[in-house]
């Protein structure tokens, strides 16, 4: 049953990623691209936490945290680069 | 493992991977910045964080002690994603004042907000609010003198 939800889940995640990508090639917009970067990141992050469950080592978790942590801040200096045309001041 | 924690993952993977899906499906097919703003910052989040609940149960299943570490995953992305959609609301109302007057009135210029959203404008398109903007500031000053 396991084995199965988790195919199933990927076949999902990887579906959801392809959604994103789209958004991300196709944004009529910066900030539209953006979103799609922040959302494939999120992604990832389940992606990996589906991968450890499947490979049964709890090592993926660290990449999954740093994924997290780059995504934030990456997410957070494109926005104040929009907002303020500069990122640090 | 035990048939009910096997159940309770599976259910929580497939849960998590159908909100990640909607929030994707919401961010490639709603009409506009600020309606697929709100999809993958509400689904996503509750998909990833289902996902993470799925494996701490598992590896606390399966392995010797409580498995919590995957918790500072979900913690982490229940904090940063508001901050992350409030900045991006945040841009796109600044990058949308900077264009052209969109033929349908902004959300800013109906209730609430500063009247006109004048606020999101940057006055070079609207020389009627920067007019007014002049007018404010003499109706300032001769106040001022009123004062002195």
């Amino acid at each position: 049953m396991l084995t199965i939800a988790v195919e199933i889940g990927f076949v999902l995640i990887g579906l959801a990623m392809a959604l994103n990508l789209w958004r991300l090639v196709r944004g009529p917009d910066a900030t539209d691209r953006i979103l799609a970067l922040d959302t494939l990141t999120i992604n990832a992050i389940a992606l990996l936490v589906l991968f450890g469950i499947r490979a049964g080592s709890s090592a993926y978790f660290e990449a999954a945290l740093v994924l997290a942590a780059m995504s934030f801040v990456g997410t957070m200096a494109l926005c104040k680069y929009l907002l303020r045309g500069d990122i640090i001041e | 493992m035990n048939v009910i924690i096997e159940f309770a993952v599976s259910v929580l993977i497939l849960l998590g991977a159908v909100f990640a899906l909607l929030g994707s499906i919401g961010l490639a097919r709603l009409p506009d910045f600020f309606t697929r703003l709100h999809g993958p910052t509400k689904a996503t989040t509750l998909g990833v964080g289902a996902m993470v609940l799925a494996s701490a149960i598992y590896f606390t299943a399966t392995q010797p002690g409580v498995s919590l570490h995957e918790i500072a995953v979900m913690v982490f992305l229940f904090i940063t994603a508001p901050v992350t959609a409030h900045l991006l609301a945040k841009a796109a109302l600044h990058r949308r004042g900077d264009r052209q007057p969109s033929p349908h009135p902004s959300p800013a210029s109906g209730r609430g907000g500063n009247g006109d959203g004048r606020l999101f404008r940057s006055g070079n398109d609207c020389p009627l609010s920067l007019r007014e903007r002049v007018g404010e500031r003499d109706e300032v000053t001769q106040r001022q003198e009123e004062v002195k």
